[in-house]
């Protein structure tokens, strides 16, 4: 672990940096807001007590609330110029982007806490699987630390917040959205959906843990960030 | 010990660093001088592994930037102009989040450094709140908190009052008692104030590289003498001075009227103004003016890093 030490001191000062600006606040204000919304409009509507709109949602949720996490971290860093004391710490960069990743992963996997109520509501009211849920919460870590590991390249390629967000955005939302346009595509292009986070989060969320679904995500994470550390050391 | 060996650096077509070379011994403060974009901040930036070099190579001690940056990083305390420090968070929380990275465990140590800085006062701000001269003293104690061997400051006075400028002066001379300081400035008078040494920089190349007084004894070893005589002409009168000793050369100048003017170049220690007065008399001429102007480390500073007199 001696080898990683640095990038837990670099993730908890993160994560403490995090709770003293408005935005981790505002974040997971909105983010409760709008699955609490969703969840309880099925709940009460349609007397549904399950959890699988919550889950059906959150993969576009989390296309727009993680980079709203991720965009600051190395952004603000080169805007403000402190990116020079950072790199000049005896800290690899593997070290400073792994601290930074594991910063954003934890606060996506906190924000996901507060949720546990609805969980806990649909057990009290009804009689849920609990594969589903179990599957839903694990695929949202996954997909989250996914979306960290882009939204934390993307924040490494710009020095300006709004474009950093706009861009991982973007390409969190075509993640998203690669597996739905199969359809319009001939049967051989079928594989392409293999691409999309939502096909492997769907998987994961039925509560089947197929080693595919890890491994797409874990690429996703392992190149994002391979690709983060590269774009910092060659700017050298 | 830092051995900077013929090292370049360029950034797309400019180039910001071309082929420099110089030592900085153990125990100085170096002052690196030049105007601003004559590549100070770029050599600081290399020889704390935050740029690489793109040909040459940096020894810190016994490691090379390119092979150790975390030895090197290890081993020096650097900080950046301005002081760019994460601006949300507490004094305290920065200090122990530094001394935290570099493995300082000494709560001693933390206490001794605020109280060299003089931050005891400021600990529970937000740094981002700070006044900019305590700004610079918590970035001081930031590069400072591990007692490194190296301290490299890039600028560290700028935008500082007086009072302010003259505090953190006396803490860098303070701390260079003990260890090697490199600095980097576009003020001359701070150079004179703190520096043992000196490197002149300019565009990207080194001018000068000397002891501080011996840039300065360089620079009233050489000085001017302006003569106004009447009653001759030029070629007369720089036939008659150029043999006095001291006289190295002279050069016509516009004269009042119909006086001769003269600028004598007067190199070593002797001083020919008695002689001047002597000749200019026993050749029956009549002497108007004589004043002798002295170069300033201003002016070598300034002959070394405007036009073309690089070499």
């Amino acid at each position: 672990m001696t080898k990683y030490r640095e990038a837990i001191i670099i993730m908890k000062k993160e994560i403490r940096g995090m709770f003293t600006t408005p935005i981790a606040y505002i974040v997971i204000a909105i983010f409760l807001v709008a699955t609490g919304f969703f969840f309880f409009k099925d709940y009460f509507y349609f007397n549904q007590a399950e959890m699988r709109n919550f889950f059906q949602l959150l993969p576009l949720v989390f296309t727009f609330v993680v980079p709203a996490v991720t965009m600051r971290l190395f952004a603000e860093e080169k805007q403000s110029g402190s990116i020079e004391i950072l790199l000049t710490l005896p800290v690899s960069t593997t070290n400073a982007v792994l601290g930074k990743f594991l910063a954003a992963s934890a606060f996506i996997s906190l924000m996901l806490v507060p949720t546990l109520l609805y969980a806990v509501t649909v057990e009290l009211t009804g009689s849920p699987y609990y594969g589903p849920i179990i599957g839903g919460y694990l695929g949202s870590v996954l997909l989250g630390s996914s979306y960290c590991a882009v939204g934390i390249f993307t924040s490494s390629l710009s020095r300006d917040q709004i474009v950093a967000f706009i861009t991982a955005w973007a390409v969190c939302f075509f993640m998203w959205l690669v597996d739905k346009v199969t359809i319009f595509l001939p049967a051989k292009l079928g594989f392409i959906e293999y691409l999309g986070s939502d096909f492997h989060f769907r998987n994961i969320e039925r509560g089947v843990l197929d080693s595919r679904d890890l491994i797409y995500f874990l690429s996703i994470i392992a190149v994002s960030l391979l690709m983060t550390v590269r774009v910092i050391d060659e700017r050298r | 010990m830092i051995r900077v060996d013929g090292v370049s650096k360029s950034f797309g077509e400019v180039a910001a660093v071309n082929d420099i070379s110089f030592v900085i011994r153990d125990g100085e403060i170096t002052g690196l001088l030049g105007p601003n974009g004559a590549g100070k901040t770029t050599t600081l930036r290399m020889i704390t592994c935050y740029l690489k070099p793109d040909s040459g190579t940096i020894t810190v001690g016994d490691h090379r930037v390119d092979e150790d940056p975390l030895e090197v990083r290890k081993i020096i305390g650097y900080l950046p102009e301005l002081a760019p420090i994460y601006s949300d968070m507490l004094v305290f929380d920065y200090l122990i989040f530094t001394a935290e990275i570099r493995g300082v465990k000494d709560d001693k140590r933390f206490r001794e450094i605020a109280g060299l800085c003089g931050i005891n006062d400021v600990m529970h701000k937000k740094i981002g709140e700070l006044s900019k001269g305590y700004k610079q003293r918590v970035g001081l104690a930031y590069a400072m908190v591990h007692d490194p061997d190296i301290l490299i400051l890039d600028e560290p006075t700028s935008g500082l009052d007086p009072n302010q400028i003259i505090e953190i002066r006396n803490l860098i001379r303070e701390i260079g008692k003990k260890k090697t300081v490199i600095l980097s400035t576009h003020i001359l008078s701070e150079v004179e104030a703190t520096c043992d040494r000196v490197i002149i920089i300019h565009s990207g190349r080194i001018v000068a590289d000397d002891r501080t007084e011996n840039l300065k004894t360089a620079s009233t070893a050489e000085r001017h003498i302006f003569l106004s005589v009447g009653g001759t002409d030029f070629q007369a009168l720089a036939g008659a001075l150029r043999d006095i000793p001291g006289v190295a050369s002279v050069e016509q100048v516009e004269g009042e009227g119909a006086l001769v003017g003269a600028k004598i170049l007067v190199r070593g220690n002797d001083d020919p103004r008695p002689d001047l007065f002597g000749t200019v008399g026993k050749n029956g001429w009549v002497l108007y003016e004589m004043s002798q102007k002295s170069r300033s480390l201003e002016s070598v500073f300034r002959e070394l890093t405007v036009g073309g007199s690089n070499d």
